[in-house]
């Protein structure tokens, strides 16, 4: 086991290799017109650029903007709440994936619901959720579902296996997301504060993973309609430095392209047969609000109407609160994602706002912008 | 602090420390208990003084059980105040319907290791409660030890000291992990849970002198230099290549995750010399580890702080973990 996973990472963490980069990088960056902002959309990018520290190997004209790429970040409170209120009830066993219990919602984190009593499971696969409805009969399961396209598919086999062998007591809670309409939204809004369209993003870093299930397809329209090119990368270093030599070289030669860093996984199309089994049991929500940045069209997945009686939304539905709840007014987040603002400008980054006690998004999971700042970067 | 406690109170970490600060020691407060060392020293400094309770799930784990982590527990605690374990209380609270087999194994691994340290069990204590009251069996141990070499701290590190490990880091943390239910790992891991007093007494009787020393187990290597970067007012800079850390536990960080440094030990312990004892205390600690390093020097840089240095020239803290070990999402 260990000698593949060796393989897998070790050669992409050379310290040789990432200073090469950092050259050609610099390099090339004396023939920029103009300073160049680039968003890597997913939060594991921006783990790997804090932990490795690859803002202090950038030229000074290239700057990293912090997207909104982690699900346990963006979940606005009210669906928080939904999981702690759901995991209260008597007899329901609550199974989510990993950092999604210690994120506080208006009445506390599923950590604390757990402290009270409720039963509040964490899983590394969904399908452990047959193993759990099976040893407890008498109880509800209620899989509370987060993620991008990259974990949708473990989902939709669970949603699939719980039908096919036809198991009474598993429900589902649905917040799965989509990278490619959150990143129009963040072209596409308005400024709440400054009245205007003025993102800073010049390139985007597309996540790899997402890629292996859904293709390099879905940027296609970036550098076509909106003049941004993608570069789909890995999420070692190397692979996150080679990414950023080929959008610089983009910007150099005057080209606007999307292209694929990480070409030993990801093609165009995708995983067609993953692709398949989303369709047949998701639809897209008009609307889905992300903490930080609001409502934003297409971007979440529900179970369609024909397996609603799998959907804990409608079986509970008179017990889950429905108001929006905002997040504290000193919180920048919405900026922060925008690349209008960088995690230290906030007045409460560090001091009220904390990993132990986060109020914004990008504080709650060690994946958010400020907590990677928090963790990591402070030397800068 | 939160209203009720959660699992990350007990994780070693910030909120641990939070808890401890704010409740036992506001209570308790005297001038011994708050050198919050590894082990008390009492009686001027001639003994030794600890207490460690057990509850590990699950009870048996590759290279392991509960009962050798109880006697290693409290054992290398009085070893990290450069003391030999003597004596040691056992007490243990079972579960109804706990099979009497699998207890006389786990004290009979306990009067193993005990052997090692030539330390005796001279009191204890058995409760039995109700199925559910407690997951099958914790145990407490309270040892005392005879303090061989006095001064050794966490306040007394200096510009220019080296910073070493005993062996590779994070293998008993990794081994939990993959041995916990609901993560199908094969892997031929194994704790590092050992006696540390061995090696101790080795480095004392090659007149090695200790400045501080301590075991890493919750919280891991990251805690322990944290600690002493503050209790020390010093920087602690570590060159990360150095770290010593397993294939396999860097695989499964890798999967979930973690940072090895971060990871319990049960048997690897931090030592700072002046640097002049450097090369002797390695060499030492390899005739028992050919994994121990050298992995950090002490500097002025960043006060109170541990920074990590790359091999390609950047830096980073290293910070204290927070919150309870979970995996991230992807």
């Amino acid at each position: 086991m260990s000698l593949e996973l060796k393989n897998l990472y070790d050669d992409f963490r050379d310290g040789e290799t990432i200073k090469a980069y950092a050259k050609i990088i610099a390099e090339d960056a004396k023939r920029l017109k103009t300073p160049l902002n680039i968003m890597e959309v997913c939060g594991g990018h921006t783990h790997t650029i804090m932990k490795f520290g690859l803002p202090q190997l950038m030229p000074e004209n290239i700057t990293f903007i912090h997207g909104p790429g982690c699900p346990v970040c963006i979940m606005p409170k009210e669906r928080i709440d939904h999981a702690y209120v759901l995991a209260m009830q008597p007899d329901v066993i609550l199974v989510t994936l990993g950092d999604m219990i210690k994120v506080p919602g208006s009445n506390g984190s599923l950590q604390d619901a757990r402290a009270k009593g409720a039963d509040v499971r964490f899983v590394y696969s969904p399908m452990e959720c047959i193993t759990i409805a099976r040893e407890n009969p008498d109880k509800k399961v209620i899989f509370f579902a987060i993620g991008f396209e990259t974990t949708t598919p473990m989902t939709a086999v669970l949603v699939e296996q719980v039908i096919k062998l036809g198991i009474p007591n598993i429900l589902f809670h649905i917040n799965h997301v989509t990278v490619p309409e959150v990143m129009a939204e963040l072209i596409d809004s308005r400024d709440v504060h400054i009245d205007s369209y003025n993102n800073q993003i010049d390139a985007f870093i597309g996540p790899s993973h997402v890629s292996v299930i859904s293709g390099a397809k879905i940027y296609d329209k970036f550098p076509k309609e909106y003049g941004r090119p993608v570069v789909v990368s890995g999420f070692e270093p190397v692979d996150v430095m080679q990414g950023i030599s080929m959008i610089v070289k983009q910007f150099v030669e005057d080209r606007c392209e999307l292209e694929v860093q990480y070409k030993r996984v990801v093609n165009y199309e995708g995983n067609l047969k993953a692709q398949e089994l989303i369709e047949r049991y998701f639809e897209k929500m008009d609307l889905f609000r992300w903490r930080g940045l609001g409502n934003v069209p297409d971007s979440g997945l529900k179970l369609k109407d024909e397996f609603a009686s799998l959907d804990a939304e409608v079986v509970y539905r008179d017990v889950l609160p429905i108001a929006e709840i905002e997040d504290h007014k000193l919180c920048i987040c919405g900026d922060i994602l925008r690349g209008m603002a960088k995690p230290p400008e906030c007045t409460i980054f560090g001091t009220a706002c904390k990993p132990t006690t986060p109020i914004g998004s990008c504080m709650v999971s060690s994946e958010g912008a400020c907590a990677a700042y928090y963790k990591y970067g402070n030397l800068l | 602090m939160t209203k009720n406690v959660t699992i990350a109170h007990g994780n070693g970490g910030e909120e641990n420390n939070e808890l401890i600060q704010k409740i036992f020691y506001k209570h308790f407060e005297n001038d011994i208990l708050a050198k919050s060392e590894d082990a008390a020293v009492i009686e001027e400094g001639k003994l030794a003084f600890t207490t460690d309770s057990f509850t590990v799930s699950p009870l048996f784990f590759p290279g392991g059980d509960i009962g050798k982590l109880a006697v290693c527990g409290t054992c290398n605690d009085l070893a990290m105040m450069g003391a030999k374990p003597e004596y040691l209380t056992c007490s243990v609270i079972i579960e109804e319907g706990f099979s009497t087999r699998e207890l006389e194994k786990i004290v009979k691994s306990m009067k193993k290791e005990l052997e090692i340290n030539g330390a005796l069990v001279v009191g204890g204590d058995t409760k039995v409660v109700p199925k559910g009251s407690v997951d099958k069996l914790f145990i407490n141990t309270t040892g005392i030890g005879k303090i061989e070499q006095k001064g050794i701290s966490a306040s007394a590190l200096e510009e220019g000291m080296s910073v070493l490990v005993s062996r590779d880091v994070g293998a008993h943390g990794a081994t939990i992990f993959a041995s916990r239910e609901g993560i199908e790992l094969e892997s031929s891991l194994q704790t590092d849970c050992a006696s540390l007093y061995p090696q101790v007494k080795a480095l004392m009787d090659a007149d090695i002198e200790i400045v501080a020393l301590r075991d890493a187990t919750r919280g891991g290597v990251a805690a322990v230099l944290n600690e002493w970067a503050k209790s020390s007012t010093v920087c602690i800079e570590v060159e990360e290549e150095r770290i010593p850390v397993q294939e396999e536990v860097k695989g499964i960080c890798e999967m979930l995750g973690f940072e090895a440094v971060s990871l319990a030990n049960e048997g690897t312990f931090v030592l700072a010399v002046a640097q002049a004892d450097e090369a002797k205390a390695l060499e030492i600690l390899q005739n028992t580890h050919t994994s121990s390093a050298v992995i950090a020097t002490v500097t002025k840089q960043y006060e109170g702080k541990v920074i990590l240095n790359s091999s390609w020239g950047t830096k980073r803290f290293l910070d204290l973990p927070t919150g309870e070990l979970l995996p991230r999402i992807c």
